[in-house]
């Protein structure tokens, strides 16, 4: 710690080329935050899925419909808990498709969810409401609806018996932890059911609790045994299996971000941070040929040189991190097309640690350069 | 005058580029981080280009889409067989020999995994009426031979029997209770109707348990200036509760979820790392004139006026980046274009096989972001040197 005045000292020798060093290595950390919460994003909540959650579904795809009566021989079944069914619903809020997932569910559908927070009397007024909805927290803000607000949706797949419009009563707002999914929109499936014009008795996908997550395969190969050979088949599979295959529906997004971290890293922090450090040990041979007159080891020169590349890295880049931390926490991301944006604490400690290893193979080459010194050498050369 | 002054700036301009070479590892800073932008730049926008051409590529100005009245796409509509039948009717629409040239049609997803990484995805597959291929005209067997109408046969999109598995000629494939023999391999332009699987749309009536429904006619117009007449006479038909488009807007519409998010992310990373790129040509250039003190005092004291000193700094800035810029493009294309892959459209939550485009535009798009990049990182290391007091700059050092 004594000599931290010293690599201090350093790093204001030449302000202009720390500041704009710094910038760069900020940047990089920017980019790097904006980076992982994209991923984030397009992992659609796969890391805060519930583990004793499943999701059964059509065999043969996730458009094709099940009968509402699955529901009884579902609960039915040892080992599962609670039951509940979903519909995509689709629409169009303000002649744009809606940029919300709006689906119709039945009333036992959120005590399957704990992670959506309600307070009880909305709950309430909302299993009261044949038309009522709970929406999320951040579609809620986004479009500014209050409670006793009237929405109109316009059908896309579900028309109505009349018109083309469908009307619901915001009821109820759901909040959550970060990572889960508040942007969504729920209202009974009586009410769609009763209106529409077809598929009666039919809904999307069931969801279903069971006693024990450590019995997941062997609940869900006895739901799919029991509705073999009917006119539905059904695939039943862990709430993370199935949100994993929408995203390996997308592609492989987290190949692309490497390669894109792996250029912004490279171009816009190691290099960078490394010709400064080069230039900043050559500009300063004699005094470091004066420092080990004076008896400073070998090793403390290396290890002075590394501190300040590490230094110069943590610097630039934590306040990268921060910042982005804050904005993506301030919610300045939430208006874009994907619903969930967060830092993970993962993405914040392997940030720092990238920091620090890319500050010591910054400042590799020169320290060792430095440590090699030859005191006659260097005082000879100026 | 104005001639010895261009001769001068082009003299001291010819001397900075020229010893570029002397501060190689710091020139390379700038250059290498402006290429790195090119490379991240052209390669992101890439996948949005080659996304959106496969979806545009798939539509003819002469084709029109029906679908009914609120449908976002094919998937959400339906349409009974009796309106199928007096959408047939509309004027506009082109007739060979009194048969309508237009093909029902009915789009559902099938299970099938991706070769990449063997996990399921959702691969559309289309029942087409007879005319269909008549209607698509771009459409053409590569590869086997067209399906019979009536059999359980069916015909992969190119772009599909590369993505996924279980769809080579001559497998079998099962989807529930729906068996298909794959006959042929087709092509389109490479459009997005390359993902997808055909077969008689009968088949799929029976199996999906639509009864006499579509979802969709897709029509051929006797031109395209046809589509008024064959719109209006559609939508103001009382039997009818459908809506019309041309079917270059429907694409256009389908793609602009995706296109519109790859482009937000894509200019995002672009414009940041533009930033941080402008930082390390600032830090370069400023290496530069520190390194040139001497020398560019030398020349002021020689009489070289100020003008010529700061434009050859910003000369030498920006050739720096346009060789960056050019190399980040070249690697870009070499690297990316023609890339093959497929992704989900969200709008339907059906798989797009397409490959990345480096596209002329995008790589002109490229070398000028580096040029910009160059002449703002250039600006102040150049102001420096022109206002660089000689005397004190001489007696430095």
């Amino acid at each position: 710690m004594k000599y931290f005045p010293l690599i201090w000292r350093n790093l204001l020798r030449r302000k202009v080329r720390t500041i704009f060093t710094l910038a760069s290595v900020f940047i990089a950390f920017v980019l790097y935050s904006f980076l992982m919460v994209v991923q984030n994003a397009f992992s659609m909540g796969v890391e805060v899925a519930g583990v004793d959650r499943l999701v059964l579904m059509h065999k043969v795809s996730l458009i094709q419909l099940l009968p509402v009566s699955y529901a009884d021989r579902i609960r039915g079944t040892e080992g599962v808990t609670h039951v509940g069914h979903s519909t995509w619903f689709g629409g169009m809020y303000q002649d744009k498709a809606t940029q919300f997932a709006v689906m119709a569910v039945d009333p036992a559908y959120f005590q399957l969810y704990p992670e959506a927070r309600i307070q009880q009397e909305q709950l309430q007024a909302w299993l009261a409401d044949r038309q009522g909805v709970i929406v999320g927290r951040t579609t809620a803000t986004r479009y500014g609806w209050k409670i006793g607000d009237k929405i109109p949706i316009q059908a896309t797949i579900w028309q109505p018996k009349q018109g083309n419009t469908w009307f619901f009563n915001v009821d109820g707002i759901y909040d959550a932890d970060r990572g889960f999914d508040t942007s969504n929109f729920f209202f009974h499936y009586e009410y769609l059911d009763e209106n529409r014009r077809g598929a009666y008795g039919q809904v999307g996908w069931y969801v279903l609790r069971i006693d024990d997550p450590s019995h997941a395969a062997d609940v869900a190969a006895r739901l799919d045994a029991q509705f073999a050979n009917s006119s539905a088949e059904t695939k039943t599979s862990t709430e993370k299996a199935f949100l994993q295959g929408f995203v390996n529906q997308v592609g492989n997004i987290k190949a692309i971000i490497i390669s894109i971290l792996a250029a912004v890293l490279f171009t816009l922090f190691l290099l960078v941070l490394a010709n400064t450090m080069a230039q900043s040990v050559s500009e300063r041979t004699n005094e470091l040929a004066v420092l080990k007159t004076l008896g400073f080891s070998n090793g403390l020169v290396l290890g002075l040189v590394l501190v300040e590349s590490i230094l110069m890295a943590l610097l630039g880049g934590g306040l990268g991190l921060a910042i982005t931390y804050f904005a993506v926490e301030g919610g300045s991301f939430n208006n874009a097309l994907l619903p969930v944006f967060i830092m993970r604490s993962r993405d914040i400690a392997l940030g720092i640690a990238l920091c620090c290893a890319l500050g010591v193979v910054a400042g590799a080459f020169p320290a060792i350069t430095a440590m090699r010194l030859r005191i006659t050498d260097a005082l000879r050369r100026t | 005058m104005i001639r010895r002054w261009l001769s001068q700036t082009l003299a001291v301009s010819a001397l900075s580029v020229r010893t570029i070479p002397q501060r190689a590892s710091s020139s390379a800073v700038a250059m290498i981080g402006i290429a790195g932008v090119v490379i991240v730049f052209v390669a992101v926008l890439s996948i949005g280009e080659g996304f959106w051409a496969a979806m545009a590529d798939a539509s003819a100005p002469d084709r029109a889409i029906v679908m009914r009245t609120g449908a976002d796409s094919e998937m959400t509509s339906g349409l009974p067989g009796p309106e199928v039948q007096v959408i047939e009717q509309a004027p506009g629409l082109l007739r060979v020999n009194n048969r309508p040239i237009a093909s029902a049609e009915l789009y559902v997803l099938v299970d099938l995994n991706k070769r990449s990484t063997g996990t399921a995805a959702n691969v559309p597959l289309r029942g087409i009426g007879a005319e269909a291929l008549e209607v698509r005209n771009e459409a053409h067997i590569v590869d086997g031979r067209m399906f019979q109408f009536g059999t359980n046969e069916a015909i992969v999109g190119r772009g599909a029997n590369r993505q996924f598995s279980g769809v080579d000629l001559g497998s079998e494939f099962m989807s529930g209770n729906l068996r298909l023999r794959v006959v042929g391999i087709f092509e389109s332009n490479g459009s997005v109707g390359e993902t997808e699987i055909w077969c008689d749309s009968h088949l799929i009536q029976g199996v999906y348990e639509r009864g006499n429904s579509y979802q969709s006619v897709l029509a051929k117009l006797d031109s395209p200036a046809a589509f008024d007449t064959f719109k209006n006479w559609l939508t103001t038909n009382p039997q009818l509760n459908v809506q019309v488009q041309r079917e270059g807007d429907y694409y256009a519409q389908q793609s602009q979820v995706m296109s519109s998010l790859i482009r937000g992310i894509g200019y995002t990373i672009a414009v940041l790392m533009g930033v941080g790129a402008v930082f390390g040509a600032i830090l370069t250039m400023y290496t530069a004139v520190s390194t040139r003190t001497r020398e560019i005092a030398t020349l002021r004291a020689l009489g070289f006026n100020t003008a010529s000193v700061l434009i050859s700094v910003l000369a030498e800035s920006l050739a720096l980046a346009a060789i960056g810029g050019l190399l980040g493009g070249l690697t870009a294309y070499f690297a990316f274009n023609g890339y093959q892959t497929s992704t989900m459209n969200f709008q339907t939550f059906s798989q797009v096989a397409f490959a990345f485009r480096v596209t002329r535009t995008l790589m002109i798009q490229g070398v000028s972001y580096a040029l910009m990049m160059g002449l703002v990182g250039g600006l102040m290391p150049a102001i420096k040197a022109a206002r660089l007091p000689i005397a004190t700059a001489l007696r430095q050092l």
